[in-house]
């Protein structure tokens, strides 16, 4: 296994307040690697800083051997990082299956095209990938709906696909089931399970449902305070001093 | 029905509607060679517009200085080259497109009300340069003008001591075709159809990007521009095609303008002159296909219709009520027509912000409904998509 996502020494200061504090992270390739931790430990920083949307005071971030650091939001996507936020980011005016085709024309295209004279009926190989990558999520039949009017649930698994159909070499989950009824939860895990073993693609989650964690993860890193205090295979946390520490009794188990 | 067999429709209807323009327009006292180019110029100064607000959301307050740009741009080919029209209205595309070049790369820096305030603040200093630094280009206060001591490379000869027209290869924009129908004046002027096939061209590109990839991806600019550049999209070239596509338009329309009587002058780059195609843009629909040319129909029927209506015509019209009731009733009215039109327009605009945020192509598809919605349910027509609020 070979390291498709390395973090080294990674500070980042808000003011007086230290986010991120000398962070070490390394992502296996085809594994799925959790972040978790209390509030405020600096997990979404830590991600921002992944995908462009924060730039680390020091330390280096690299995804497979090039440097992050002070690259835009869409080169790192078309390097194949995608992310799901924590609050869904859709297109809302949008119809679902418009959401679904613009990141696989993003993909073909680049970051830039002036395709402005031939009619979007023409693009019949985006349409079907769209269309795959919506019904696997299971969300084919609302293909033609506005994306604004969907439920919160099936935002997430809008924009689940909408990560899908670029085949990312790396997924970035910032809590894919915040707010998610148990069966939709579990609906989740098994099509991160699924998509995850079929295509390779590695994936970083941060979540706080300690169900969802233990089913996925390969690998965990416990954040406390902007720090990493523990990095070990999931059967190894639970016993933790430490991590119990940080949880101050493990409320959230 | 799928959105290509309607589309093509939708441009048949229009493009017969608009040939058909002095004859449908003629009644309602519209149907004069002026009125009737401006419907068609300022049709396409919004259609180009909507290509930038409609689709991308962003509010340009400046698009009146390209539309401005335009018209000199095409004076000075006239003055320079020949009087012919199609190196004029080329060279306005251009201009107006290096113009928007410049002018939007800057502006699109920012985003929201700081960007509409730059696009004013370019528009202003384009305006006041015309009138100070810039007059042995704009000839400041009298208007650019074509005289007959312009040098007119390649026809300066076909003149002949006469104020030389404009003209395409020898046939003027003023001559028109008069006949009487129905005890209706009918004219058919050239100039009126040289622009309204331009209009109706207009009309097919615009349709054309509104269907592509390209239109598509205006649309996700003005829906989410965080999740855009993190699905691997640079929006900054985006918006700035848009910007400028839009400014060409204005660029043509101001070319236009200027072939249809060669004069230019700098209270075309005005700021309310801006403002006007928001408003054409807004009360038609933006985002619309048809919508901006309505708008710009309908502000233009206003200004040149309402504006000219006086005391006398309202006491005219009153003339069945007693004396004192007649009177009052046309001191009333008259605060609304004249000098006082941009009231009417002000109350017209309001209403429709309020009652019809997508505008009167809004307001079409609300009484298309109330006859369709019963025998079959079409949440989605071609037509309109999804009207967005007006901002």
């Amino acid at each position: 296994m070979t390291p498709i996502l390395e973090v080294q020494n990674v500070n980042k200061r808000f003011g007086g307040l230290k986010a991120l504090d000398d962070v070490n992270l390394t992502v296996m390739e085809g594994t799925v690697h959790a972040i978790i931790g209390p509030n405020g430990a600096g997990k979404s920083t830590l991600l921002n800083c992944f995908v462009g949307r924060l730039v680390p005071d020091t330390g280096a971030v690299t995804f497979a051997g090039q440097s992050l650091i002070g690259r835009k939001p869409h080169e790192i996507n078309q390097a194949g990082v995608s992310r799901v936020f924590q609050t869904p980011e859709i297109f809302e005016d949008l119809t679902v299956l418009e959401n679904v085709m613009i990141p696989a024309l993003a993909q073909r295209d680049g970051a830039f095209r002036m395709h402005g004279w031939f009619p979007m009926s023409r693009e019949a190989q985006i349409r079907d990938k769209a269309e795959q990558a919506l019904s696997d999520v299971s969300m084919a039949d609302k293909r033609r709906m506005q994306a604004g009017s969907l439920s919160r649930g099936d935002k997430r698994r809008l924009e689940m696909a909408m990560c899908l159909v670029q085949d990312p070499r790396l997924l970035l989950l910032d809590e894919p089931t915040a707010g998610m009824a148990r069966a939709d939860t579990n609906a989740t895990i098994d099509l991160l399970k699924r998509i995850g073993h079929e295509r390779n693609i590695t994936k970083v989650v941060i979540e706080h449902d300690m169900h969802v964690v233990f089913s996925l993860a390969d690998r965990i890193s416990v954040l406390a305070q902007g720090h990493v205090i523990v990095e070990d295979a999931p059967q190894n946390i639970k016993g933790n001093p430490k991590v119990q520490e940080a949880y101050l009794g493990g409320a959230h188990q | 029905m799928n959105t290509k067999t309607s589309d093509t429709l939708l441009l048949i209807v229009f493009s017969i509607a608009v040939l058909a323009g002095p004859i449908i327009l003629a009644p309602f006292g519209a149907g004069y060679p002026d009125l009737l180019q401006k419907f068609a110029i300022y049709g396409i100064f919004a259609i180009g517009f909507n290509i930038l607000f409609g689709l991308t959301g962003y509010l340009s307050f400046g698009h009146a200085a390209f539309l401005g740009v335009g018209s000199y741009a095409a004076v000075w080919m006239f003055k320079l080259l020949s009087m012919n029209i199609i190196p004029a209205v080329i060279f306005a595309v251009i201009v107006g497109g290096l113009f928007s070049l410049v002018i939007g790369f800057i502006s699109l820096r920012r985003s929201g009300i700081y960007f509409s305030i730059l696009t004013l603040a370019f528009a202003q200093m384009c305006y006041n340069l015309a009138y100070s630094v810039l007059t042995p280009i704009t000839n400041g206060e009298t208007g650019l003008q074509v005289t007959l001591s312009d040098p007119r490379i390649l026809d300066a000869a076909s003149t002949d001591g006469q104020a030389p027209a404009s003209n395409l290869f020898g046939f003027d924009m003023i001559s028109t075709y008069e006949t009487t129908f129905a005890g209706m004046t009918l004219q058919f002027n050239l100039g009126f159809y040289i622009c309204a096939l331009i209009l109706i061209l207009s009309f097919w590109i615009s349709m054309r990007l509104f269907r592509s990839p390209f239109g598509m991806m205006l649309r996700a600019v003005k829906s989410n521009q965080n999740r855009m550049s993190y699905t691997g999209l640079d929006t900054k070239p985006y918006a700035l095609a848009a910007f400028v596509i839009s400014g060409m338009f204005a660029g043509l329309a101001g070319g236009l303008l200027a072939a249809m009587d060669p004069l230019a002058g700098a209270e075309r780059m005005q700021w309310t002159a801006s403002g006007e195609v928001v408003l054409m843009t807004i009360l038609g629909g933006a985002g619309t296909l048809l919508g901006p040319v309505l708008g710009a129909g309908l502000i233009k029927y206003f200004e040149n219709i309402f504006s000219a209506i006086n005391d006398a015509t309202l006491h005219g019209v009153f003339s069945f009520l007693p004396d004192g009731l007649n009177d009052a009733v046309s001191a009333v009215l008259s605060l609304f027509v004249g000098e006082g039109w941009h009231l009417t327009l002000g109350l017209i605009f309001m209403l429709i912000v309020t009652f019809l945020p997508g505008g009167l192509i809004e307001g079409a598809l609300r009484i298309g409904r109330l006859f369709t919605s019963r025998s079959k349910a079409d949440p989605q027509n071609g037509e309109a998509r999804a009207p967005a609020p007006a901002e």
